[in-house]
C-alpha cells in the first residue's frame, strides 16, 4: 500500500489518476505524520535560530531576542569552522553530543550519561538501519533475528528486511490498549529460536502506531525478559514528549533500567531512539535524530561510527535544531513565554485532533479504536469480511478509498496485522477544513464498502 | 552484542581508515593546547578532508541569505535581505510545503528536480535532461546499496567510497590511476582489473572520479570515449562521479560531463550504455557538505531498477534545506538581479584563490628534496608524492605504522597540520603519499605550506 501510495502521488496537488473523472481534485494523506504540512506551525524560536546560525551577519541584528543571538552564536561556533556548511565528526558535533547528554540525565533525573555514547544521525529510521546493519549477520551464519511488536511501525519491516534481519513477532494486546504481555515475549522468543538466532527486541513506547505508554512495571518486565534472554534492547522513544493521556507518566527505558539496580545496570545491552520527528516540533525536514548506547563495548562503538561515517556525518541544521528540542529556553529567558505556548498549543491542537478522530471512528459500525495516550497515531480495528483473492481486505479498502474518494490512510497489514484481524492508521496532525472534510468522507465511503461486500462470505475483486 | 566477534561480518571488514586515528590525535593535542600546554604553534589545522569553511573559505552570501529566509519567513517580508532573495525565498518556500520542516517527497521535491534537469540540460548544451530520471539524494552513499553482492571497480587513489560498497556487501576491486601521468586513466588497467575481478565476484559497475579527487586529473573527451566503449563492450554499468565539475584550475581545461560524451558518441551507445552521474551542494563554490544536498541522474537504467532505487531511498528522508542548497547553486542569478555582482564576485574569488594556492602549492613543495606533485587541474585536493628514506621506511616498521601514516602523524604531533596519508585512499604498500585540500583562503595555505616545508626538510635530516 506504501509503495501504490508512492508510486501514485507526491506531495504537489495534482490527481494521479488517469481517464476516470474523480469527485475530488486532490488526495488528502491522513496517514503521513507530517504535522508542518497540515498546518501546525513550526516553533518561532527555533526558526530564528537556525536562520542567525544561517546568515550570521543576523547576530548584531536586535530585533532578534537576547536569547536567541547568543544560542545561535554558541551553536555557530561548535561548529566545525563556525560553518552550518562543514561536515562534523561522523557521530555528530561534539557540543550537540554533550547537549544531548545533559537533557537525557535532567530527564531521567540524574541517572548518568556519558556524551561518546550519543550517535547523531540523520533521522530515527536511519540511524536504526545503522544499528541493524551492525546487528545482522553475513551469509552462512544462522540469520540474525529480532523480536518486533505486531503492530510495528510499517517502515520496520523494510528495514530489517534490507539488513538481512529475521522479524519474530509478539503481539501486543489489543485488549488492553495494546499492552505488552509476558507470556506472549515467551512464545515468540521460543518460535525465533526456532528459525534464527534472536538478538534483540525491538520495543516502541510510546508505541507505533498503538499510542500505548508502558508503564514502570511493565517496562521491568521486558528488561527482566531481555536480560534472561540476552537480547539486546532496541527502544524507540521518539514520542516522548507526545504524551497526553491525563495522568499517565512517561518514563525512559534507561532510567528504569538504572533503578533496578547493578544486576541490570550493569549488563543489559541497550540503544534508545530519539528524532526531531515527533509531535512537539514536527521538523521532520531537517532529518536528526540519535542513539544512545548503553552498556556497549568501546569497540563495537568504534563500528557504530565507521557505519555513520558512511554518511560522512548527518545534516548539520538537524544536529542544531536537536539542541532546542532538548534545551529549551528557560523562564528567565525572553523567548521562553512564547515558545511554551507555541509548544503547548501544538501538543493540544494535536490531541484534541487524535481524540477528535479517535471518537468520530468509534462511532462507526465495525470499527473500533483503543484509547491513545501518546503519540498521534490513531489505529482502529476494522470488521471486514474475508480478504478478496490475492489482495488483504484492509488493503482493498485502503485502494477504493484513494481511487473513489481522493484519501489516504495506511492499511494494518503494513503494521504486520494481517490474517483477518484489519486495521487502520491514521495520523490526524491537525484539523484543517480539508482533513475534517476528509475524515467525513471516509466515514461515508466506511459504511457504503460494508454495504457492498455484506451479501457475502467473499470478497469478489472488482 | 558485547562481544566484538557477533558484529557483522561485513561491518569489521571495513577498512579502519588512518584518518580516524589521526582526528583522534588532532583531538587530544587541541585539549592538551586548551590546557596551556606549551606548543610550537596554536592551534591544529585540519586539511586531511574537503571542508572548505573551517579552512577560510567563506559561504555563498545570496545561498546563506535564501535559505535563512526560508528558515525564518519573516525576513522575507523585512527588507533586511535585497529583493531577489526575498523573491526566491518565497518561491521556494511554497514549493516546500511553507516550511523547511515538512517531509519531502523520497525522492525530492519536485521544483527542486526539475531544477536540476534544466540545469543537465543547459550544461550539456541541449542534451535533453528528464526530472524522471533525477533522485535527489545526501550525498553519494545511496548507489552502493544497489550494488550489494556485487563487484564494482574502485579507482585507486580516492576517498573511502571503498568502504561504502563494503558495509553493503559489494566487492571494491581497485584500478590503478596512473601517478606518473599525472593520474590518467588507462584502459589495459581496467581490463587487468576486470580480468582479476571476475575471478572474485560479478562485476557489475566502473566507478570513475572525474575531475579526479584527489588527484586533480581532468579526463579528456577521448579519455572519456574510450571509457564508454569500456563499459559497453563489457556490459557494465557506468558510475560517474562528477562532483568537482564547478571549478577547474588548470588554464585551458574544460570539464565536458560523461552524459554530454555518451550522447554525442550516438549509436550504439548512447542507446545502451547506463549511466549514473552524482553530484552535490558539498565541494566547489558552495563547499554546504553539512548540509547533505546532490543528485542522481540516471541514463539508460531499465525503469523496474529505478522502482527499486526509489524504494531503498525512500527509507532515509531527504533533508528539505540541503535541496535548498542544491537549488541555488543549479539555478544561478541573472544579469541584472541586485545579488548578481557579488554573487559573481565571491565566485570569481573562489576559483582565484584555488588557482593561487595550487600555484604557492607547487611553488613551495615541488622544490623541496623527496617531494614530488603532478599537475592538478581540478578538484580540491593535492596529492604530493613522498620519497622517503628507508630509515624512516623502516621506523615506521619498527613503530607498526604504515610509513605515510607515520609521517603525517609526526607532521601533526611537530607542526599541528593535519594532512590524510595516501594509505587511507587504497594505494598499496611501496608508494607514499599525502593528501591536502587546496580549498582554504590564502593566509592559511602560506601556514599550511610554512608547516609542512619546515617538518618536511627536518624530517628529510633526521632520517637521511
Amino acid at each position: 500500500m506504501y509503495d501504490y501510495l508512492q508510486s501514485n502521488f507526491s506531495h504537489d496537488s495534482s490527481p494521479p489518476f488517469q481517464g476516470v473523472p474523480k469527485t475530488f481534485s486532490r488526495v488528502v494523506d491522513l496517514c503521513s505524520f507530517d504535522p508542518q504540512r497540515e498546518g501546525v506551525p513550526p516553533i518561532t524560536f527555533l526558526q530564528q535560530v537556525l536562520a542567525v546560525c544561517f546568515y550570521p551577519e543576523l547576530l548584531s541584528d536586535e530585533n532578534f531576542a537576547l536569547d536567541v543571538r547568543q544560542r545561535a552564536r554558541r551553536l555557530i561556533q561548535s561548529c566545525e569552522g563556525s560553518s552550518v556548511g562543514c561536515y562534523t565528526p561522523s557521530s555528530g558535533l561534539v557540543y550537540i553530543q554533550h547537549r544531548i547528554a545533559e537533557f537525557i540525565t535532567r530527564r531521567d533525573a540524574g541517572v548518568p550519561t556519558d556524551a561518546h555514547s550519543i550517535f547523531i544521525c540523520s533521522g530515527f529510521w536511519r540511524t536504526l538501519t545503522m544499528m541493524t546493519k551492525l546487528l545482522s549477520s553475513s551469509e552462512g551464519e544462522p540469520q540474525n533475528g529480532v523480536l518486533v511488536p505486531l503492530p510495528y511501525p510499517h517502515t520496520l519491516a523494510m528495514v530489517l528486511g534490507l539488513a538481512g534481519i529475521r522479524s519474530v513477532p509478539y503481539r501486543l494486546r489489543e485488549d488492553t490498549g495494546w499492552a505488552m504481555d509476558l507470556e506472549e515475549l515467551q512464545r515468540a522468543i521460543r518460535t525465533a529460536r526456532g528459525c534464527c538466532r534472536p538478538m534483540a527486541i525491538f520495543i516502541s513506547n510510546p508505541g507505533n502506531p498503538t499510542g500505548h505508554v508502558q508503564n514502570r512495571k511493565s517496562i521491568e518486565e521486558v528488561i527482566k525478559f531481555a536480560a534472561a534472554e540476552k537480547l539486546f534492547l532496541l527502544v524507540n522513544e521518539v514520542d516522548q514528549h507526545s504524551v497526553h493521556g491525563s495522568g499517565i507518566q512517561w518514563v525512559s527505558y534507561k532510567k528504569v533500567l538504572f533503578d533496578m539496580g547493578p544486576k541490570y545496570w550493569e549488563g543489559v545491552q541497550m540503544a534508545s531512539f530519539h528524532s526531531l520527528s515527533n509531535g512537539l516540533m514536527g521538523e521532520c525536514g531537517l532529518r536528526a535524530g540519535y542513539m544512545e548506547l548503553v552498556n556497549v563495548d568501546k569497540e563495537v562503538m568504534i563500528f557504530a561510527e565507521t557505519l555513520l561515517n558512511m554518511d560522512i556525518s548527518s545534516p548539520v541544521p538537524g544536529q542544531l535544531a536537536l539542541d532546542i528540542l532538548l534545551n529549551p529556553p528557560q523562564p528567565s529567558e525572553p523567548s521562553y513565554d512564547l515558545y511554551t505556548q507555541e509548544i503547548l498549543t501544538n501538543l493540544a491542537t494535536l490531541t484534541e485532533n487524535a481524540l477528535r478522530a479517535h471518537d468520530f471512528l468509534n462511532s462507526l459500525p465495525g470499527m473500533s479504536c483503543q484509547p491513545a495516550v501518546g503519540g498521534f497515531y490513531v489505529y482502529p480495528r476494522v470488521d471486514l469480511p474475508a480478504e478478496a483473492a490475492g489482495v488483504e481486505a484492509d488493503v482493498l479498502y485502503c485502494q477504493e478509498l484513494l481511487e473513489e474518494q481522493g484519501v489516504c490512510v495506511g492499511a494494518g497489514s503494513e503494521n504486520g496485522n494481517t490474517g483477518g484481524e484489519y486495521h487502520l492508521r491514521l495520523d490526524p496532525s491537525s484539523n484543517t477544513p480539508t482533513r475534517k472534510h476528509a475524515l467525513v468522507r471516509l466515514g461515508a465511503f466506511h459504511l457504503r464498502f460494508l454495504d457492498s461486500y455484506s451479501c457475502g462470505p467473499h470478497l469478489e475483486t472488482p | 552484542m558485547s562481544q566484538h566477534r557477533l558484529v557483522n561480518p561485513l561491518v569489521r571488514n571495513i577498512r579502519a581508515l588512518k584518518r580516524g586515528a589521526l582526528v583522534r590525535q588532532a583531538v587530544r593535542i587541541e585539549e592538551e593546547i586548551k590546557q596551556g600546554m606549551k606548543k610550537p604553534y596554536n592551534e591544529v589545522i585540519d586539511v586531511s578532508r574537503d571542508n572548505p569553511h573551517a579552512t577560510g573559505m567563506k559561504p555563498m552570501s545570496f545561498s546563506r541569505q535564501v535559505i535563512a529566509s526560508c528558515i525564518y519567513p519573516e525576513l522575507i517580508d523585512s527588507d533586511k535581505m535585497p529583493l531577489d532573495v526575498r523573491e526566491r525565498a518565497k518561491t521556494l518556500l511554497e514549493c516546500i510545503g511553507g516550511s523547511v520542516g515538512c517531509y519531502s517527497d523520497t525522492i525530492g521535491i519536485p521544483i527542486m528536480r526539475d531544477s536540476v534537469s534544466d540545469f543537465l540540460t543547459r550544461r550539456d548544451e541541449g542534451v535533453p535532461s528528464a526530472s524522471g530520471n533525477i533522485f535527489i539524494t545526501h550525498g553519494s552513499d545511496h548507489v552502493p546499496t544497489l550494488m550489494q553482492d556485487s563487484g564494482v571497480l574502485t579507482p585507486v587513489p580516492s576517498q573511502d567510497f571503498g568502504n561504502a560498497l563494503v558495509a553493503s556487501g559489494a566487492t571494491a576491486v581497485p584500478y590503478y590511476l596512473d601517478g606518473q601521468q599525472g593520474w590518467r586513466l588507462h584502459t589495459e588497467e581496467l581490463q587487468r582489473a576486470l580480468r582479476s575481478a571476475r575471478e572474485v565476484c560479478d562485476p557489475i559497475a566502473l566507478y570513475v572520479i572525474n575531475p579526479g579527487d584527489p588527484t586533480g586529473h581532468v579526463q579528456s573527451r577521448e579519455s572519456m570515449e574510450e571509457i564508454i566503449r569500456f563499459v559497453y563492450e563489457e556490459k557494465l554499468l557506468l558510475f560517474a562521479n562528477e562532483d568537482h565539475q564547478d571549478i577547474l584550475i588548470g588554464e585551458g581545461c574544460m570539464f565536458i560531463s560523461y552524459k554530454k560524451v555518451l550522447a554525442e558518441m550516438g549509436s550504439p551507445f548512447s542507446d545502451a550504455v547506463e549511466l549514473a552521474s552524482i553530484h552535490s551542494a558539498s565541494k566547489g563554490f558552495m563547499g554546504e557538505g553539512g548540509l547533505h544536498g546532490g543528485y542522481l541522474e540516471l541514463v539508460n537504467f531499465d525503469p523496474s531498477v529505478q522502482i527499486e532505487f526509489d524504494r531503498l531511498i525512500s527509507l532515509l528522508g531527504l533533508p528539505i534545506i540541503g535541496q535548498l542548497a542544491l537549488e541555488v547553486m543549479l539555478n544561478p542569478l541573472q544579469p541584472g538581479e541586485p545579488s548578481y555582482e557579488q554573487y559573481q564576485e565571491e565566485i570569481q574569488h573562489i576559483r582565484e584563490t584555488l588557482v593561487h594556492n595550487v600555484t604557492r602549492a607547487f611553488e613551495v613543495l615541488d622544490s623541496l628534496p623527496g617531494i614530488s606533485c603532478e599537475p592538478i587541474n581540478g578538484g580540491a585536493s593535492m596529492f604530493p608524492r613522498l620519497h622517503l628514506p628507508h630509515i624512516a621506511i623502516h621506523q615506521a616498521k619498527e613503530e607498526e605504522k604504515l610509513p605515510d601514516f607515520f609521517y603525517c602523524s609526526r607532521l601533526l604531533e611537530q607542526t599541528g597540520l593535519c594532512v590524510c596519508p595516501g594509505s587511507d585512499l587504497g594505494l598499496p604498500e611501496g608508494t607514499y603519499h599525502i593528501r591536502l585540500c587546496i580549498m582554504t583562503s590564502v593566509d592559511t595555505m602560506e601556514e599550511v605550506l610554512r608547516r609542512l616545508g619546515k617538518f618536511h626538510k627536518q624530517f628529510m635530516k633526521d632520517f637521511s
